[in-house]
């Protein structure tokens, strides 16, 4: 892992915890990826393995208390986001750097007309009338596919899917150089999935926003990303070239994930689950988080911490086991 | 799709109704607080058009004429210096409806401040705030009414700050609880993501999303403090004679209140009345601001 200073956004040994009564909730440890300018970067992982403390972090909107940010530096274009002060933090957010939401449901304020809160927006980060604002936003209406005599309906009025291109509107509003989505089509169904994944791709290439999609869903990242990193108990476990990690898979944890998608090809009556649950934060495993579910663990798992290993140019795998049979 | 003109006259007639048309909609089949609402119409018109409506000066002494039952001359009487009483309740309705929309639009602007700063940013702020509304609301309302009245003396604005005071310790409280229940939606979220400031994100988002139950206790209170005023003038301090509040006229009638009943019945239907209206408006806003609490 080296620096790479020619990277858009580097993030080096990210450490986030949250303290809830007492005890240390390790929710982010030591996580490192960097993003090429106009390239997308999946991060994958189920629930609760710190997918969106990562996200959250980037933009400084981590609720503290409880949450912590320990350790780490967030390089964008060079800078750390860590060390400037709130008020240049505050011209970042939304104008270079905007975020999409999980939930569309709960994302727009209810008693707003959602013209005027992507109007908000534009108004926030430029110094312009508010008639060219409301101008703009009805253009970003159009560009998500809402037809402009909507401007004037409460969220309320939209259906969830369409709540959602109104969230990639306000999100698009001031055109950021990176665009984090979390989750943004989970609270959808399959159909409306692939519409918003499709118009996401579409207006990514069109402004040449880079983005970060956080996803437990492979198809998802499969359909998006340039590279990914496989987010398991707060690290990243396994790193790569979307070809990479699709084709040669290397971690049990990614192996186990794509044993438990059901292909088209095969006849299968019941899908391969990776047996057991994620470890609880608070009290994670000493060595490997993953051995008490890996199928190939060994006693020499459960001793160190395991670093991350290049076992092929840009691949990098947190597993010794892998790493000793491949080298 | 390809006629505009159509596609916003069908869907749009249905769909183009502001908030406030739609709780007024709700409102109006709600018949009880209909008539909350046409009675305190009718005492804000009284109020407004008093000298049209009194049949004479609400200061006009006839001492030829004293303590006169309801007659047509005097429909609800005179009282003991020979001054009309209907038309002396119709002005006093201009203090006590102004003393009421006054003092909780007073106690209201604070109190939601201080709820929704308390709610917003929690902790010690939190902490700050309501144990101070914590020792507010330790006294007795009637008490602390009393205490400021006899420490600032009588008058409006003294009275008005009097009877006030007490009532924000309520709108804080509700503004609070309501602020916590949507302070972690992730619209707020989204809002600190967009660089809204704090003040933008407290007016624009957190406040216009936590008003209603606020709007429903402020008119609810709105009787209590109508009520408290008369009490205060009863007792001698607040409003002072000749000034035809009402709470002071049956004070002005009480030491009669055998031999002439109407200078004393007549202010407390006013009273009665008014309180009333205002509590049967307040439940019927509530219940047309929240459907979901509905039977």
């Amino acid at each position: 892992m080296t620096a790479n200073l020619n990277s858009f956004l580097e993030i080096k040994d990210l450490v986030v915890e949250y303290t809830s009564e007492g005890s240390v909730i390790h929710a982010v440890n030591g996580v490192s990826f960097s993003l090429e300018r106009g390239k997308t970067f999946g991060l994958v992982g189920e629930t609760g393995a710190g997918k969106t403390s990562i996200a959250k972090a980037i933009l400084r909107i981590l609720p503290d208390p409880p949450a912590k940010i320990k350790n780490g530096q967030i390089f964008l274009e060079g800078e750390d986001l860590l060390k400037i002060d709130e008020k240049n933090m505050r011209k970042i957010r939304g104008r270079k750097i905007s975020m999409i939401f999980q939930d569309p449901m709960t994302a727009l304020n209810p008693i707003m007309k959602v013209g005027k809160q992507i109007e908000e927006v534009i108004k926030l980060h430029n110094t312009i009338s508010s008639k060219q604002a409301r101008e703009e936003a009805g253009k970003m209406l159009e560009l998500v596919g809402i037809p402009g005599e909507r401007f004037n309906d409460y969220p309320h009025q939209f259906s969830g899917g369409m709540k959602q291109r109104v969230i990639i509107a306000m999100a698009l509003a001031c055109n950021p150089e990176l665009l984090l989505a979390d989750e943004p089509t989970t609270a959808l169904d399959v159909t409306i999935q692939a519409q918003v994944l499709e118009m996401i791709n579409k207006l990514k290439q069109e402004l040449g926003t880079s983005m970060i999609m956080i996803s437990h869903n492979l198809g998802v990242v499969a359909d998006i990303c340039d590279d990914l990193a496989v987010v398991y108990a707060g690290e990243v476990v396994e790193m790569g070239s979307k070809a990479a990690i699709f084709d040669r898979a290397a971690h049990p944890y990614t192996t186990g994930l794509f044993a438990a998608v059901p292909t088209l090809e095969e006849e299968k009556d019941r899908l391969a689950p990776i047996s057991g649950l994620p470890p609880d934060p608070s009290n994670l495993p000493l060595g490997c988080h993953f051995y008490p579910r890996c199928p190939i663990a060994g006693e020499e798992c459960k001793l160190g911490k395991i670093p991350l290993i290049e076992i092929e140019a840009g691949h990098f795998c947190r597993c010794i086991k892998i790493a000793a049979m491949e080298s | 799709m390809l006629n505009p003109s159509g596609m916003a006259a069908t869907p749009g007639t249905i769909k183009k109704q502001n908030q406030f048309s739609v709780v007024l909609r709700r409102l109006s089949k709600n018949s009880s607080a209909m008539i909350g609402l046409i009675v305190v119409i009718i005492l804000v018109l009284m109020a407004i058009f008093a000298p049209l409506i009194a049949p004479y000066p609400y200061d006009k002494q006839n001492l030829l004429n004293t303590r006169k039952p309801p007659s047509a001359e005097h429909i609800m009487g005179t009282d003991e210096l020979g001054r009309d009483i209907f038309s002396r309740i119709v002005y006093g309705s201009r203090y006590s409806l102004s003393i009421g929309f006054l003092a909780v639009l007073f106690s209201n602007l604070i109190g939601m401040t201080l709820g929704a700063l308390a709610g917003y940013f929690g902790g010690i702020t939190d902490d700050i705030i309501m144990r101070l509304i914590d020792i507010i609301q330790s006294i007795p309302g009637i008490l602390l009414a009393i205490a400021i009245s006899v420490v600032l003396g009588p008058g409006f604005i003294n009275t008005l700050i009097a009877l006030g005071f007490g009532a924000i310790t309520m709108a804080c409280r509700l503004m609070r609880a309501s602020v916590l229940g949507i302070r972690h939606q992730e619209f707020l979220e989204a809002a600190v993501s967009n660089n809204a400031s704090t003040f933008r994100i407290i007016t624009r988002h957190v406040v216009p999303n936590s008003f209603a139950p606020v709007l429903v206790g402020a008119t609810m209170s709105i009787g209590n403090v109508i009520m408290s005023a008369a009490m205060l003038s009863f007792i001698g301090l607040g409003i002072q004679p000749p000034t035809p509040e009402w709470g002071a006229m049956i004070s002005g009638g009480r030491a009669l209140i055998r031999s002439c009943p109407w200078m004393v019945t007549f202010p407390g239907i006013f009273i009665m009345l008014t309180v009333l209206a205002f509590n049967m408006l307040g439940d019927g806003l509530r219940d047309a601001l929240d459907p979901k609490l509905k039977k």
